[in-house]
């Protein structure tokens, strides 16, 4: 059940995923392709990347990356083409902007806080050394044990 | 008959459901013993007709009685009899009912196994835990009805979706719900814990086993979950960070966290509002998790906006139960103060830093699965949060957990020293450091992803060996001595170091086939022979073959290594008529180190096959660390301490009887 909408997106054409005819013969640029394929979503898809996805689009994009490559962009310029046409929605790692800084702070925000609550938590926990009992109260004492 | 006496029954439940909400605890309140009385009844009865209604549908679906809508919509009659049945729960009404009954079977646990538990905290246990079966049932009667019938009776059904026609998907919701649901449990105890104002050692030891129980179960639904998609989507992946799958593992997270923060209750009753409060959240998520997948909000947002009943009914009950127990929480968790001291260097410190890493793991995924629901409804742009995001993000936490957890697990109670704790375990950290620089010198210039999965995993697995082997004073004491004590070592200990081993099993598994896979695609003709990673494959043939319910093309392969035959591979392409579907099976030589992994593509042009190969080293290890850990859950779960004796709360027979 979990998976069924992925699924339904995994079977939207009969192809499968990358295809022999569409690799580039130099192995460098194919795996800088493949590299940046994982990066990019297949936009019918849910959350899948135009790598290991069978849609239609996934594959024009998955051509569009190579050619980019080819025509010598690098990395980066092959995927800001895409973006500048696709949207930042074709982007599965979102962009380290301004507007996504919630996103990508939240993590290691949170792990400063938290920690700091913990520590302040842990240092209140502390054992408070124990003083030694006053003449008085070792004189009680002894009037208890031996009672 | 059999849906109208389902139907029925699943009223009357209903019914049921809200006396058992409302009485009990009203009685607890007014300690008027006759109206906690109700629960135990109640709960079994509500368990009984939602069993009966479920039973009827699975009847519906086995004798393919296609005059019910559910059935004509999800079932056909040349379905073999095993996807008959788990297609009672392939859809959503039918899988919200198993929900119902996991719900309604864990309130009746409670009510046969309850027996030591306080008369009021029992009562108001199995009030709470009602409150979510009325919740739930309203749902699926005015949203759901998994009982509806036709009046234009379909001569055959419509089928179920081919990929889920499988048995390792098959077993996977049931064992998602016991966990999912299971929190509920733990959810029950700690509301009735708030409203009767009292959190102590005995409580951490009922809730416990309900959360370890609920924790092993979304343990191995989540791995079945991932193998299925390892064996049967095709290319091998096995996590996604699909916000389906994060929907089950944001409840996994804060579980395993609340797991060890209750071992700390009931050790040294301390932390016990937080404890609670992760109780709340974990169910919480579970709840949330129920929601993403329900409403399909995460998927489109406009989808959800045209069919809102069923979303804003989820959003409707999340947003009391959540909001309620907060609440609740705010206004009695001042009263869980506790006196107990313990010094930074502690166990209670490291549980702290354990719990601290994995509630923000947790905030990590749950930021990344409705970012993009944020960013369209805030700022109306339309972004996606996918693998990368969360591989950045989410990763750096469960490392700087597995290098903290075998020191943390051998620090003791109250107080301990580093140098003392940290004595058994330098000879495991410098065991785990030289294995890793001899992978990373060994395969010049890969990814820094192996050799540091490699160092994590053995520094966990070994230093799981270690945490036992210094319990029985192994090296200190005679041998004898060594042994007596490892044999009378608590099950909760064995579980412990099982689980912590697990981990890193599965942490090893994850980073040999990230940093070690090995792909080939390309054209194939009949009789090619070719090199991939060490192996050579022949394809020998494709053969047509017929499925029960379905056409199939399959392939035949001959995998060698160093010239002799390793294992012939039988990958298929199949067509299911009925719902117009293709699929790919892969074919899959299974090894402890290494997978070869094969899948047959479409026929080309010229006559040969699009083929591709993986090679996929060690990639069991993955499900088999899951497994494990899920064992490590059930020896801790035998433990003698949860059977004999069980948790006598020193003062409460007495008050009890006196109320």
């Amino acid at each position: 059940m979990l998976k069924y909408i992925l699924v339904v997106c995994l079977l939207a054409g009969p192809a499968f995923a990358v295809e022999p005819d569409e690799l580039l013969d130099d192995p460098v640029m194919e795996a800088r392709a493949r590299h940046i394929s994982k990066d990019l979503r297949c936009l019918v898809c849910r959350n899948e990347n135009i790598d290991s996805s069978n849609a239609g689009i996934a594959r024009d994009l998955r051509l569009l990356v190579r050619e980019r490559l080819v025509a010598g962009d690098s990395n980066q310029d092959a995927i800001g083409f895409i973006v500048d046409r696709y949207g930042e929605f074709v982007l599965l790692r979102p962009a380290r902007s301004l507007s996504n800084l919630i996103l990508w702070a939240s993590g290691p925000v949170l792990f400063l806080i938290g920690g700091a609550a913990a520590l302040v938590y842990i240092r209140r926990r502390r054992p408070v050394h124990q003083q030694s009992l006053s003449e008085q109260e070792k004189q009680r004492l002894q009037e208890i044990m031996d009672s | 008959m059999t849906a109208e006496i389902g139907h029925f029954a699943i009223l009357l439940a209903f019914a049921i459901a809200i006396v058992q909400a409302i009485v009990p605890l009203v009685g607890a309140q007014k300690r008027w013993s006759n109206w906690m009385d109700v629960a135990q009844p109640a709960a079994i009865a509500q368990f009984a007709l939602v069993a009966i209604a479920f039973a009827m549908l699975t009847v519906a679906f086995v004798v393919s009685d296609f005059s019910v809508l559910l059935v004509a919509l999800n079932s056909h009659s040349a379905k073999p009899m095993l996807y008959k049945v788990t297609g009672v729960w392939g859809n959503h009404e039918g899988s919200m009912l198993l929900w119902i009954l996991i719900l309604a079977f864990y309130g009746a646990l409670v009510a046969w196994f309850g027996n030591n538990l306080p008369a009021t905290l029992k009562a108001r246990v199995l009030s709470v835990q009602s409150m979510i079966s009325v919740a739930f049932l309203a749902f699926l009667i005015f949203t759901s009805n998994p009982f509806e019938r036709l009046i234009d009776i379909p001569a055959d059904g419509n089928d179920l979706n081919p990929l889920l026609q499988d048995p390792g998907l098959a077993f996977h919701p049931p064992f998602l719900y016991l966990g999912y649901v299971g929190l509920s449990m733990s959810f029950s105890f700690a509301v009735a814990a708030l409203i009767e104002g009292r959190v102590d050692a005995a409580w951490a030891r009922w809730v416990r086993p309900w959360t370890l129980l609920a924790w092993i179960n979304l343990t191995i639904g989540i791995a079945l979950g991932s193998w299925w998609a390892y064996y049967e989507l095709g290319w091998g992946g096995w996590w996604f960070w699909d916000p389906v799958e994060n929907a089950s593992f944001m409840p996994w997270l804060i579980a395993a966290a609340l797991l060890h923060s209750a071992i700390v209750v009931e050790k040294r009753d301390t932390l016990k509002s937080w404890t609670v409060l992760l109780a709340i959240l974990a169910f919480s998520f579970s709840l949330i998790g129920t929601f993403i997948v329900r409403s399909g909000v995460i998927t489109s947002v406009h989808a959800f906006a045209n069919d809102p009943e069923r979303g804003v009914f989820i959003l409707g009950i999340l947003t009391v139960a959540i909001g309620g127990s907060l609440t609740l929480y705010a206004a009695r968790a001042g009263r869980l103060a506790s006196p107990a001291v313990f010094s930074p260097v502690s166990r209670e410190s490291a549980l702290v830093l354990n719990n601290l890493l994995l509630v923000v793991a947790t905030a990590v995924v749950f930021f990344g699965t409705i970012w993009p629901l944020v960013a369209e409804l805030v700022m109306g742009k339309k972004l996606s949060v996918g693998a990368p995001f969360f591989e950045l993000a989410f990763t750096p936490f469960m490392i700087v957990l597995a290098m903290v957890l075998p020191l943390g697990a051998m620090l003791p109670w109250k107080r301990g020293k580093l140098a003392k704790a940290a004595q058994p375990l330098w000879g495991v950290l410098a065991l785990s450091v030289a294995l890793g620089a001899l992978v990373w010198v060994l395969q010049t210039g890969g990814r820094m992803m192996a050799p540091v999965g490699i160092i994590l995993a053995t520094w966990l697995v070994l230093g799981a060996v270690a945490d036992v082997l210094s319990r029985a004073r192994f090296g200190k004491a005679p041998l004898t001595e060594v042994l007596r004590r490892v044999r009378n070592m608590p099950r909760a200990d064995w579980g412990k170091a099982t689980a912590h081993a697990g981990l890193g099993l599965t942490i090893f598994g994850i980073a040999a086939i990230t940093a070690w896979e090995v792909e080939d695609i390309r054209v194939a003709q009949i009789g090619d022979r070719y090199a991939v990673g060490g192996y050579e494959f022949r394809f020998d043939a494709v053969r047509s073959l017929p499925g029960k319910n379905y056409s199939a093309d399959q392939g035949v392969f001959t995998a060698f290594k160093n010239g002799s035959e390793v294992a012939e591979m039988f990958p298929e392409k199949r067509f299911y008529p009925v719902q117009r579907m293709p699929t790919t099976e892969a074919a899959i030589d299974i090894g402890l180190t290494r997978d070869l992994y094969l899948v047959l593509g479409d026929k080309q042009p010229d006559g040969g096959y699009a083929v591709r190969v993986y090679i996929k080293p060690f990639s069991n290890w993955i499900w088999i660390g899951s497994i494990v850990m899920a064992l490590g859950g059930v020896l801790s779960l035998t433990d003698r301490r949860y059977r004999v004796g069980v948790a006598k709360r020193k003062q409460s027979v007495a008050t009890v009887a006196a109320e």
